[in-house]
């Protein structure tokens, strides 16, 4: 059995009345790993007089995660037409993830923390819009040159973009998946089915379909599962929304076959119908499409049921250190050709042995004496 | 209903198998903190500065909080300690004879990062006959070392540098928390108050010499008790300065407050009716003060003209 507080009360909220002082203690801490206490807080709070039946001790926590929730929400808002006017009509704005389910208005946004804002630019149009945006006050976060190099020549996207006054970070990618992965899609085909947005005309995200897939790719192409159990709780809800759209399911496997991303379909589908109950047709994971289709299916299912949890040493069983230890390696050989990879992590591990850059990169660091204490 | 238990109830032995195992829940106003750490100057300093302080229930904590040595290739020759919230690392490791200070500003960060139930102000705030003085002030102005006078002169201690409003009823919301002095201030304490009890003085922090004040038992014993903003006083220390005061434009109260608050922004709306409503209650007056023993005076002057 893998111990989890946190998946029970996200299926059934209800079932959150029946618990007891410890039993919270527990649920809070492994909801706050899971950055998903103001969904918490929502889910109880929207019928009458829940919140109220909840003990004392409790209320103060999901009463405060409410209001970060509530400030990053008009926060981020406020921050897409910023970008927006950055822009200046030259590049279309297109955007990822939290920040899309917010302009979008989707059910999915409330009660979300939300991060960077992420948006998806052609590659033709990189250069123009690092330009526009470091003209608005966006500059680079990175600044060794092993990091700008990294992002720039395996990434899909820019290094972090950060404002120099709001400290707000933007990601821009040029696609969903790194030009090193062995099967990008094109993005092209993503930027011409994207669609505007009925809150705030001019900015766009990706159709619906695009969207689910983009949140799947993402979640099970990542290695490091932090927000792992709130991205599948993302997609159960992108799911539950979309999923009473006419076509929506056709539309889904037609355009999880154009842009070569049927794996994390499957397995998006297949997680979000074992952890959180998402209801789709049947016939998506029978038949022709049966789930498992082979051993690797039915050891990814394995190690995702462990990864997908709260980060939180209370969570889980005693496989999860080595199913989020294999995830993790997962993620980079999906990122990186292995000769690649191996240089990569090497590098990684120096710089956590020895708290060092390379000489280089020393000497840049003193010329340019800007803070960077992101832990 | 049986007598509450407090951190100095529990024998060395007792202390140290909580705090080394299923944690020592210490309750600071309205939180609980639940503390694990097998450093040695949190055994010694905790029994000793919050030996008044009651224990919470094993059953819920606001937070759980650990201090512990990093375990690096570097910790063999200068050891470290980190502080983790719940297994979260929030900031770098520090050096190991910081363990207390540590431990300290980690429960500070806590409450800022976390607790927007509040308005959170970086503030002194003290209470006499009911009214509360907020007291902002930027390192050097001398907000701690007048707090630490002003608790043993008659005043409670709410918070050293937490003030937390309840936007419900724009009440204050006491922590009862030790003392955090820095540098020449802890001598001047020592003088001023000669039964003061002290922790373990840490050489040189980030933030000077630093040593932290016992919270005074009656303010711990009444930490349970609201408190109204009254007064927001602006404290200067200058070296043997004249006492010289004056009223302060609430204009100007307000946007200092709101620029020392750590969630004025966050809490939006609310945040801004209820900072509102401090200033509109309160007296906002500037202070300058070279000796201790006039500004109590002044501050007691202060509390009688209110009761009156």
């Amino acid at each position: 059995m893998i111990r989890d507080a946190v998946l029970p009360i996200i299926r059934d909220p209800q079932s959150a009345l029946t618990l007891d002082l410890p039993g919270w203690d527990i649920l809070l801490r492994e909801t706050r790993a899971a950055n998903l206490m103001a969904r918490l807080a929502k889910d109880l709070a929207e019928t009458d007089g829940r919140f109220e039946r909840l003990p004392a001790e409790v209320r103060p926590h999901l009463l405060a995660a409410q209001r970060i929730a509530q400030r990053q929400y008009i926060a981020t808002l406020a921050e897409i037409e910023r970008v927006q006017e950055a822009l200046e009509g030259n590049v279309r704005l297109v955007l990822l993830k939290g920040a899309a389910y917010l302009a979008a208005d989707l059910p999915v946004a409330r009660g979300r923390i939300f991060g960077d804002i992420d948006l998806l630019v052609p590659r033709a149009q990189l250069v123009e819009t690092e330009a526009l945006l470091l003209k608005h006050g966006w500059i680079s976060a990175h600044h060794n040159t092993y990091d700008q190099r990294y992002y720039r020549e395996w990434m899909h996207e820019l290094p972090p973009l950060q404002h120099v006054m709001r400290q707000s970070t933007l990601d821009v990618h040029h696609n969903i998946l790194p030009s090193t992965s062995r099967h990008p899609p094109d993005p092209e085909l993503l930027l011409q089915a994207a669609v505007e947005t009925p809150r705030l005309p001019g900015v766009f995200v990706l159709a619906p379909a695009d969207m689910v897939l983009h949140s799947a790719s993402h979640l099970f192409h990542e290695g490091e599962l932090d927000n792992g159990l709130r991205d599948l709780v993302d997609l159960d809800g992108l799911l539950r929304h979309f999923g009473n759209r006419a076509n929506f399911w056709d539309e889904l496997t037609e355009r999880a076959n154009a842009l070569h991303l049927e794996q994390p379909m499957r397995y998006a589908l297949r997680m979000c119908q074992l952890l959180l109950g998402t209801p789709f047709p049947a016939s998506l994971l029978t038949d022709d499409a049966h789930w498992p289709a082979d051993f690797r299916e039915r050891l990814l299912e394995q190690l995702y049921s462990r990864g997908l949890r709260p980060n939180h040493a209370l969570a889980g069983d005693r496989w999860t250190p080595l199913a989020r230890w294999l995830l993790y390696v997962r993620g980079h050989w999906l990122r990186m050709p292995p000769h690649l990879l191996t240089a990569h992590l090497l590098r990684k591990a120096w710089r956590s042995l020895t708290g060092l850059e390379s000489e280089e990169d020393e000497a840049q660091t003193h010329a340019k004496p800007l803070p960077t204490d992101k832990g | 209903m049986s007598q509450t238990l407090r951190v100095g109830d529990l024998s060395h032995k007792e202390l140290r198998q909580q705090l080394r195992n299923q944690g020592l829940p210490v309750r600071t106003g309205p939180l609980v903190f639940s503390i694990r750490s097998d450093e040695p100057e949190i055994e010694s300093n905790l029994p000793l500065l919050y030996a008044d302080t009651p224990l919470g229930s094993s059953d819920f904590a606001d937070f759980h909080i650990e201090v512990r040595r990093v375990r690096s290739l570097r910790g063999w020759v200068k050891p470290q300690i980190e502080f983790l919230q719940d297994n979260r690392s929030p900031f770098q490791p520090l050096p190991r004879a910081e363990s207390f200070a540590v431990l300290e500003w980690g429960m500070n960060w806590c409450i800022a990062n976390y607790c927007h139930q509040y308005l959170m102000i970086h503030a002194a705030v003290i209470e006499r006959n009911g009214f509360a003085a907020i007291l902002p002030g930027s390192p050097g102005s001398g907000k701690s070392t007048l707090c630490a006078a002003l608790i043993h002169s008659g005043w409670r201690l709410c918070s050293d540098e937490l003030t937390l409003i309840d936007p419900r009823d724009a009440s204050i919301v006491a922590l009862a928390r030790p003392v955090s002095l820095k540098d020449a201030s802890i001598e001047v304490i020592r003088n001023f108050v000669p039964s003061a009890v002290f922790g373990t003085e840490i050489p040189d922090t980030k933030k000077g010499r630093v040593s932290h004040l016992k919270p005074p038992t009656s303010s711990v014993a009444a930490v349970g008790m609201r408190a109204k903003p009254r007064w927001i006083v602006f404290p200067q220390w200058g070296k043997d300065a004249d006492l010289e005061s004056g009223s302060h434009p609430k204009s100007h109260a307000f946007i200092q407050l709101a620029e020392n608050a750590f969630n004025y922004s966050m809490l939006g709306e609310t945040g801004f009716e209820l900072l509102g409503r401090v200033i509109d209650q309160s007296d906002s007056l500037s202070f300058r003060y070279g000796h201790l023993p006039e500004a109590t005076a002044w501050f007691n002057r202060l509390a009688d003209e209110a009761a009156s």
